[in-house]
């Protein structure tokens, strides 16, 4: 048995790991990775999510019993201090010698901090591990409200700047260059780029060279120059990276002259027992600060090492790259900027709209040679495609980045047309054909089996859609409708179940899986069926509880301490002072936090399960009725004040608000949905970015459909203009009930709405024009929903059954003793996860 | 200490009487309390069996698969934790989503219409 010692358990020597345990030779070798960080390899291209949830496990690429089960030897938090390459042997920092057949080195690299002056002043720090993270965030909390600089505009700085506005902290981007991400942007797009950033909120200083970082101790500024000083309280240091090269220079292996382990095309060093990958690697005089090309190399170097010798790097590294996180579109690829001589460029550039493109062509317009995209770069995935496969362009190239202006078929064909070599996931370098051949010749027919299969899609996840409708045409082309699936329980899509459930008049889950399903059922298709149920039968989650999600099945959100939220409707947002009183005094007598939601009403957390029924009690006798916070159902509507008092108001926005809140409370549907009336254009309520929205104007209401906050933000269309009150609701029923009716499960209106064919102008059809002849069908279903509400919170506490629900023990009337709260300005709030 | 012998190899020295069956919901789970213990108990009732772990998700360590929803998968009978959706085999313990350590699984008899969990203390 010959043993193989990896240094370093980054996102490279993980994926090293997983090659080599993946391949047959695999029991003739025993594995022995050291790594340097307390924890196991982790998603460091992700590595920004962390700040959304504080979640470190969530980035890991594997749990540590991966490594076990695979009979690799993991050594953490062991810092390789040493190689002896005469004796073939490694030391540690934990005072430990291990002898190796073969060495792969893959330590990344660490961030490079310019040895500028004041440097090492508390407040400055990089970017690059989870640590580094968890010590930016305590630094930002005790700066709150401040000032933060990031040096370096490249695209980790901006994804850095991200972040710490997401902290709460004035972002300033500082670059050297004249430009932003000079490696990737030209000076239009880069200025399209800071506009679009600085409307943001994210302030870019440009051609600034940092003379030094100000400050008693902590940093308090940098200074450019003579009077050129920004005030900060924090800085995060993103100029480039370094290679981390020092055992290899320290055990004499040839260096790039500025830094680097020198490999050739098989990753080998200049010591033929030791190879390096990733980051460290110097290949083609370059460092890649990529993970594609790094996984690239780990395959090269398992190959070489089992022997087969024939693997290479390829000859040229694609650095196509596109930002992501910062809520704005930008991407690069091939030559982006080019010389005259080569070709021409096509540019499009719409400063209203931040929108830039642009394409590098042969000067006989045939070929693509790069490109650059700011503020949409949906078509990237298809023109880096056209790029990489040398694929030839339409008639007028241009179409590429304007549309097609004839109407009808996009200039890019489909991904069909694509070669079978193109490399469709570049993360795992999955080509076109092997997705196709996984589904044409190894019977894999989802987009889940395929990659499970090819691994595709698992790395970025930036090409998805693509393998999606690769994955989807295949299938069509086996003469296979392609289906999509709940679950492995039921094979068929949420409106095919809505469907097969009304027809036969199925309402009960065990006989739906008994009769069209198999199995006994999962976290997935329980609460897709129990919606089903409820926007047929409007029947409350009281009923089937076993099947509802969590927070369903106890009627509260259930938050992050096991304890649970406790939102009784106010309509419109309008609420007496006598309830407001009596909200006070029950939070007040069961101890519980108090807010103003974004939805105008108040939430009161921390309620232990057995007080919800006690605190209901009370809340309902004071002629409150539940506000249905946890449900996939109406939210809320929210309103401004409207003619009541504003005096802009063209109607009464309140009363409408209120009127429609009580019409649509307790439908349930595929995913949540909120409403907004505004008085008059000024759109106080937002009516705009919620999924129906009214707004007054002279002579009428304009409605709006299918807006959406959230996560991806997008503003309602228009669905009709200056009509009477009646007109308006009639149309927004009918529009919610086909909504429900067809939509897939947790999709937002929005969502749907985009990927329903026709778009708005069908809608337009179907709700106004009965184009489907089904509008008499929506109009009597949506009454029935109507008529047939009821408060589940008052059926649950008048039940006794339901009510026995509400114990934390089934054979004890104790309570959970594992809570534990601290306060919080005045309050209480959950203690923090361990 | 989180991960443990399939259900049938692990050497039950006391059988505690929980409960009586009809008090734990069908299809889903509750919570027991044996010593200082929390253990959720699942009824999966189309199957007419019974699964039993720590209540403690190791994800965050909060008090809550009990409250979380069960199923299958590919024929493993699992829990989903009601707080970030992660799923674990109720037979093993294993994380099927990946990303945890294992939790402790119990054994689970009923007899005379009550709920018995096994336990090895
Ligand atoms: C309490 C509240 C935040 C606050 O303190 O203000 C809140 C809290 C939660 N929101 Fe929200 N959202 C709240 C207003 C909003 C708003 C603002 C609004 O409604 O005007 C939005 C953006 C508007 C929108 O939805 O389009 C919003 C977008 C989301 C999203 C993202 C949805 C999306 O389509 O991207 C989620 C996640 C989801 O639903 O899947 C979410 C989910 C959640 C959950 C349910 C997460 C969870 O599962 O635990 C939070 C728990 C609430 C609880 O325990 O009561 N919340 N959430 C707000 C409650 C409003 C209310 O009175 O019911
Ligand atoms: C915030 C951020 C965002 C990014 N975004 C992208 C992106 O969108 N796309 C993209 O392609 N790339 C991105 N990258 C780059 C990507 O993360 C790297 O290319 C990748 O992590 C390189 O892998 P590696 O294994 O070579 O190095 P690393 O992941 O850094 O792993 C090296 C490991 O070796 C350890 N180590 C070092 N020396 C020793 C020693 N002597 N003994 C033991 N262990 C040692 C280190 O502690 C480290 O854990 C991003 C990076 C960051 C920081
Ligand atoms: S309340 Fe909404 S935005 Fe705030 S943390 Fe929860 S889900 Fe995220
Ligand atoms: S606490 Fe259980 S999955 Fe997060």
């Amino acid at each position: 048995m010959k043993t193989i010692v990896v240094v370093g358990n980054g996102m490279v020597g993980y994926k090293f790991c997983e090659k080599f345990v993946a391949q047959a030779n695999k029991d003739s070798y025993q594995l022995v990775v050291f790594g340097e960080e307390p924890r196991v390899a982790y998603d460091r291209v992700h590595l920004s999510e962390y700040f959304e949830d504080g979640d470190a496990e969530r980035l890991s690429l594997a749990p540590k019993t991966w490594y076990s089960d695979h009979g690799i030897q993991l050594h953490i938090d062991e810092r390789v201090t040493e190689i002896n390459r005469n004796a073939k042997t490694i030391g540690t920092s934990k005072g430990t010698q291990y002898a190796y057949d073969t060495l792969v080195m893959a330590t990344g690299s660490a961030p490079f901090v310019p040895p500028i002056r004041g440097v090492e002043k508390k407040g400055v720090f990089v970017y690059r591990t989870i640590e580094d993270l968890e010590e930016t965030l305590i630094y930002a909390e005790k700066i709150k409200g401040g000032k933060a600089a990031i040096l370096g505009g490249g695209l980790l700085g901006l994804e850095a700047a991200k972040a710490v506005m997401d902290m709460g902290l004035e972002p300033h981007v500082v670059e050297f260059a004249p430009k932003l991400m000079p490696r990737q942007l030209d000076t239009r797009s880069s200025k399209v780029l800071q506009g679009k950033l600085e409307s943001m909120g994210i302030n870019i200083h440009l051609s600034k060279a940092t003379n030094q970082i100000l400050g008693n101790g902590c940093i308090t500024g940098m200074e450019f120059g003579e009077d050129d000083i920004l005030d900060v309280d924090m800085l995060v240091v993103s100029a480039g990276i370094r290679p981390r090269d020092e055992l290899g220079k320290s055990c004499g292996l040839e260096m790039g002259t500025r830094g680097g382990i020198v490999v050739n095309n098989q990753m080998r060093t200049s010591d033929p027992h030791i190879l390096a990958i990733g980051e460290v690697a110097l290949y083609n005089q370059m460092i890649y600060g990529l993970v594609a090309p790094g996984y690239e190399m780990a395959q090269v170097a398992v190959d070489q090492i089992i022997g087969e010798t024939g693997t290479r790097m390829a000859a040229e590294i694609d650095m196509s790259t596109k930002l992501k996180l910062i809520g704005v579109d930008v991407a690069s690829f091939g030559t982006p900027f080019m010389p005259a001589e080569r070709g021409h460029s096509i540019i499009f550039e719409n400063k209203t709209e931040s929108l830039y493109k642009r394409i590098n062509v042969t000067h006989d317009g045939k070929k693509l040679l790069g490109g650059i995209l700011v503020g949409d770069a949906s078509d990237y995935n298809m023109l880096l495609q056209l790029y990489q496969n040398e694929m030839p362009l339409p008639e007028n190239p241009e179409d590429l980045i304007l549309g097609s202006r004839a109407g009808g078929a996009s200039a890019f064909g489909s991904a069909m047309d694509l070669p079978d070599t193109a490399v469709v996931c570049s993360c795992e370098a999955v080509t076109k054909g092997a997705i196709c051949c996984s589904v044409l010749e190894d019977g894999n027919e989802s987009v889940k089996a395929v990659s499970k299969a090819t691994k595709a899609t698992t790395g970025c996840g930036g090409c998805k859609p693509m393998v999606v409708d690769l994955v989807t045409e295949s299938l069509k082309s086996l003469g296979k409708t392609v289906k999509v699936q709940l679950c492995e329980h039921f094979e068929y899509s949420r409106q095919e179940l809505f469907d097969i459930v009304k027809l036969k008049g199925i309402d009960d889950y065990d006989k739906l899986l008994d009769l069209v399903g198999k199995g006994h059922g999962c976290e997935v298709c329980k609460p897709a069926v129990a919606a089903i149920f409820a926007s047929i039968y409007n029947e409350t989650a009281n009923r089937q509880p076993a099947i509802q999600d969590t927070n369903d099945r106890y009627l509260a959100n259930i938050q992050r301490n096991g304890t649970y939220s406790v939102v009784p409707r106010v309509a419109g947002g309008e609420i007496t002072p006598k309830q407001l009183m009596a909200m006070g005094r029950i939070a007040q007598k069961y101890d519980l936090y108090t807010k103003i939601t974004g939805g105008q009403r108040i939430d009161m957390f921390g309620a232990q399960l057995h007080e919800l029924p006690l605190i209901w009690e009370e809340l309902i006798a004071e002629g409150f009725e539940t506000g249905q916070a946890y449900g996939k159902s109406l939210r809320t509507v929210k309103s401004c004040v409207g003619s009541t008092w504003c005096r802009y108001g063209m109607d009464e926005s309140v009363s409408f608000a209120v009127e429609i809140e009580h019409r649509y409370k307790g439908i349930r549907s595929p995913h949540k949905f909120k409403g907004g009336v505004s008085g008059c254009i000024r759109e106080c309520a937002e009516a705009r970015c919620k999924d129906f929205g009214f707004i007054a104007v002279e002579g009428g209401w304009n409605v709006y459909v299918a807006g959406n906050g959230g996560a991806n933000p997008k503003h309602a269309e228009l669905l009709a203009e200056k009509v009477d009150k009646e007109t308006a609701i009639k149309y927004i029923d009918r529009y919610i009930m086909y909504y429900i009716k067809t939509a897939q499960p947790l999709t937002r209106t929005a969502a749907w709405l985009e990927k329903l064919e026709g778009g708005i102008t069908y809608l337009q059809n179907v709700v106004i024009n009965d184009s489907l002849g089904i509008a008499a069908e929506l109009d009597a279903e949506m009454q029935a929903l109507v008529d047939s509400y009821k408060c589940e919170w008052k059926e649950a506490i008048e039940t006794p059954e339901i009510r026995a629900r509400y114990a934390h023990f089934v054979n004890s009337d104790e309570t959970d003793d594992s809570i534990e709260f601290v306060s919080l300005r005045e309050q209480k709030m959950p203690k923090e996860w361990a | 200490m989180n991960t443990q012998e399939p259900m049938e190899k692990i050497a039950v020295k006391t059988w505690f009487k929980a409960a009586p069956a009809e008090k734990f919901p069908k299809n889903a789970g509750a919570c027991i309390k044996y010593k200082d213990q929390q253990i959720a108990v699942f009824n999966f009732a189309r199957e007419n069996k019974w699964y039993a772990c720590q209540n403690l998700c190791p994800h965050k360590m909060e008090m809550v698969l009990s409250r979380g929803m069960i199923g299958e998968e590919n024929g493993e009978p699992k829990v989903a934790c009601p707080l970030h959706k992660n799923t674990f085999s109720l037979k093993t313990g294993e994380s099927l989503t990946g990303a945890c350590d294992a939790i402790t699984t119990f054994p689970v008899k009923v007899e005379d219409g009550f709920v018995w969990v096994g336990f090895t203390d």
